[in-house]
């Protein structure tokens, strides 16, 4: 059974996925053949058929999808959780335990899935059942909730009692051993549906998303709308589009050069930290170390930004401008970017500062803005604000990207970094000698093979890893 | 009543235009354009760490640009700071308003923002003298909840609003200093690109627009979606725009050819994605699902290459660390894991 709610524009999304998958475990549970071998559970006086303990449930689990122990106590807690499995003892603490606990299935008629949502309607009826049948000794918030429902459907509530009364007279003509299993299986589905305060609600869906997209009728459709909308319009019509073949290059080309510094990918040396909790790496590729490691050197190639985004990287290429007598220009291009991005209240005695040092005639360190751009941005310090920089700063990043970058990369201060540059050891610790050292993360293929021979309900179980038991422990 | 028929009909007319433009430089297919790329192949990755120690649902989480230390916000009013690695809380921050549904690290690692329904955002200073994390400035001005925020540096953060507005603040005087209006529903999600220069965001009204930082218009807008876009971000150069939706599935549009170029569907999935984030190379997207699980997909192929199923509850945020090592899930199950 799938819960899906109508979206908007008539389309299904489907809600709750795990009752399906939930459901399919219960019924491989109760197969006659491969299921659970059920007994008669005494509850007091009374004989309960068909139940099954704790432990039963567990080993079951354990046997038809070849997982650990702990694993196979946390799915059968969340058949109990969701109201597929409920306790006999206690029947308010819905925990699996895993001992001689008795348990019983959930009847499809009371699963959740089967009417969705709870109705109030039928909460209402429990609940007057419940009432008669014990003489008013309802829970204090059952009380309440009764009240309230008394209120708020009122106009029905004559039904609401005959039904109650209607449902009680026919229970008593049941067996008891029936009646009361009859008894159990309502009071687990509302202990689901509504469950008492504080307890977990596991059918909590969040925070409702008001639909405002559908019942906001666009206001004002007049003329001056539409007039926008053909100015919009004509703006995007007149944008350059560059083919799709080119952009997917750029993608393929992206990935394909930064795929050995995917460490998800391609793992990283000497050693993953999360895998071997050895911190090397990091220490490795700290921001400022004396040498620092070739990955990073060759990343300096990819981009100028990856060059100036990196610290060390800034530092050399600024030791390599001031052999050029042409360090001023990151330095202006520094010092704009903190007027970009500092605060505020500084603009004024930073854009001054700048001006002094960069721009102004017979400047200690002049930097060479096209005259066009220093008249705007002379103009534009009469009122600084952050982004006033911003043309001559473009000027001068394009002027060092296209001019000293390149040839920084051809230097031999470059070539030296590099072929300094540190290449990791991959750190061999001593392991067993038939589990092969993972690097990153895609396991050994035989390991891979032996999963997929599973039952499919390994990885399409509830919330559950398909990983190997080995790893079945959380850290 | 003439009038607005004819400018109602010159509107159709050129968006039927802009559609013909964009199908024009269709030249070529993603099957094409990625056939000499090798196959990834089956990605499988482990929980190496579980951080617990909220008590309800997590409803966001973000990275430190450290790639250790990350700050996750539960629906139990407390902002925790975690060491992932040594799994220990570096700081547990009350909220006054535990209603919260994002929030985010500042690049500086000096403040970390949240907000909610209480629709503010409010920035904490995690260095502050006495070593108390103290609530920094209290950014009010949104009429509707506070959907996602984003720190450009430490002195302006974007935040985006079920007003259906973003807002670029100046976080020293506490105002706003652009508004970026324009979607015509509730702003989902948003992300700054790399250059900070741009940001997008995407929203209730199934489109995503793209947003120059500087001058406050919107440069481009992405449509396509069937349902919500609860999650957005960009691809790792910058160029293109992913985004997840209700409609459950993923979208990447080129910045450049200004349209959907792959879309990341399967007919056995049929959940809304709730979060997304890219691998440090772009080749993977990790996003997470209603279903309990986060899909891995290889970008280029459009193919899912792995799942993470661990989560007992709706996976409501992911993210990948700076240095791409691990990525972080966090859940309505009140457990962050981090994989590898």
């Amino acid at each position: 059974m799938t819960i899906s709610t109508v979206g908007k524009g008539d389309w299904h999304r489907e809600q709750m996925a795990c009752f399906r998958k939930m459901e399919k475990v219960t019924v491989a549970m109760q197969d006659p053949d491969m299921g659970m071998k059920m007994r008669n559970q005494r509850l007091l006086i009374t004989v309960i058929p068909h139940a099954m303990t704790g432990r039963d449930i567990i080993d079951w689990l354990i046997q038809k999808y070849n997982i650990c122990d702990e694993e196979a106590l946390h799915l059968g807690d969340m058949l109990v959780r969701y109201g597929y499995i409920y306790p006999l003892k206690e029947p308010r603490c819905l925990v699996l335990q895993p001992d001689e606990c008795p348990y019983r299935f959930q009847t499809p008629y009371f699963w959740t899935s089967t009417r969705w949502p709870a109705s109030e309607l039928d909460y209402a009826i429990y609940l007057a059942k419940k009432n008669i049948r014990k003489q008013g000794e309802l829970m204090d918030y059952e009380k309440e909730r009764y009240s309230v429902l008394n209120k708020r459907i009122n106009h029905t509530w004559d039904f609401v009692v005959m039904q109650a009364r209607e449902q009680l007279r026919a229970s008593k003509q049941r067996r008891k051993a029936d009646r009361i299993v009859l008894e159990c299986q309502e009071q687990a589905y509302w202990l689901i549906n509504r469950p008492p305060p504080g307890a977990h609600n596991v059918l909590d869906m969040g925070l409702e998303r008001p639909n405002t997209f559908s019942s906001r009728v666009p206001l004002n459709q007049n003329s001056d709308y539409y007039k926008k909308e053909i100015e919009t319009c004509r703006r995007a019509l007149g944008r350059n589009r560059v083919k799709s073949s080119i952009c997917l290059e750029g993608f393929v080309k992206y990935s394909e050069q930064y795929q050995n510094h995917d460490p998800i990918m391609q793992g990283c040396l000497p050693s993953n930290p999360w895998i071997s909790d050895d911190t090397a790496h990091w220490t490795m590729n700290a921001q400022v170390v004396p040498t620092p490691t070739r990955l990073r050197v060759e990343r300096w190639s990819f981009s100028f930004m990856e060059l100036l985004s990196d610290p060390m990287g800034r530092q050399e290429f600024m030791t390599y401008l001031e052999k050029e007598f042409s360090a001023e220009n990151l330095c202006f291009w520094q010092a704009c970017e903190d007027i970009k991005h500092g605060e505020n209240s500084k603009i004024g005695e930073k854009v001054e500062d700048v001006y002094k040092t960069f721009l102004a005639p017979g400047a200690v360190r002049w930097v060479n803005i096209d005259s066009k751009t220093m008249d705007k941005t002379l103009e534009g310090i009469k009122e600084p604000h952050h982004f006033v920089m911003d043309d001559a700063q473009m000027h001068i990043y394009f002027l060092m990207k296209k001019d000293s970058y390149p040839r920084y990369l051809k230097s031999d201060l470059y070539k030296n970094m590099l072929a300094k540059a540190v290449v990791p050891q991959e750190t061999k610790k001593s392991v067993f000698p038939f589990m092969r050292r993972q690097r990153h993360s895609s396991p050994s293929p035989a390991q891979a093979v032996a999963v997929a021979t599973e039952d499919d309900g390994r990885i399409k179980q509830a919330g559950q890893a398909g990983t190997n038991s080995v790893a079945g422990s959380q850290v | 009543m003439g009038e607005m028929e004819q400018l109602r009909k010159e509107a159709d007319a050129l968006k039927d235009q802009i559609t013909a433009a964009r199908k024009a430089v269709q030249d070529t297919t993603l099957e094409e354009a990625a056939a000499g790329v090798a196959v990834v192949g089956r990605v499988q990755m482990k929980t190496r760490k579980t951080l617990r120690g909220h008590l309800a649902k997590i409803y966001a989480m973000h990275w430190a640009t450290d790639s250790k230390l990350c700050v996750s916000a539960s629906q139990d009013g407390k902002l925790i700071v975690w060491d992932s690695i040594t799994t220990n809380k570096v700081n547990a921050i009350p909220l006054k308003s535990s209603w919260v549904m994002t929030c985010a690290y500042a690049p500086s690692g000096n403040l970390v923002a949240c907000g909610g329904l209480d629709n503010m955002c409010s920035i904490y200073n995690l260095k502050g003298k006495d070593g108390n994390v103290k609530v920094m400035r209290e950014l009010a001005a949104h009429t509707g909840y506070l959907s996602c925020c984003r720190f450009i540096s430490d002195t302006e953060i974007i935040t985006s609003s079920g007003d259906c507005t973003c807002i670029l603040w100046d976080i020293e005087t506490g105002t706003q200093k652009t508004s970026f209006a324009g979607h015509q529903g509730d702003c989902m999600s948003l992300a700054v690109s790399p250059d900070f220069s741009y940001f997008i965001s995407g929203a209730c009204d199934f489109t995503a627009k793209l947003w120059d930082i500087r001058d406050g218009n919107c440069r481009q807008t992405f449509a396509g979606h069937e349902s919500d876009i609860n999650a957005i971000g960009f691809f790792p150069n910058g160029q293109a725009v992913i985004t997840g939706s209700d409609d459950a599935t993923c979208k990447l549009y080129d910045l450049r050819a200004d349209q959907e170029l792959i879309t990341y569907q399967d007919s056995s999935i049929m959940c809304g994605v709730t979060s997304l984030a890219p691998s440090l190379s772009g080749r993977l997207i990790l996003a997470g699902y209603d279903d309990f699980n986060v899909n891995i997909w290889d970008s280029l192929k459009a193919e899912r290459v792995g799942a993470l199923a661990g989560h007992d509850n709706r996976v409501s945020c992911i993210g990948v660390s700076a240095d791409g090592m691990a990525c972080c899930t966090g859940s309505w199950d009140s457990f962050l894991k981090i994989w590898n």
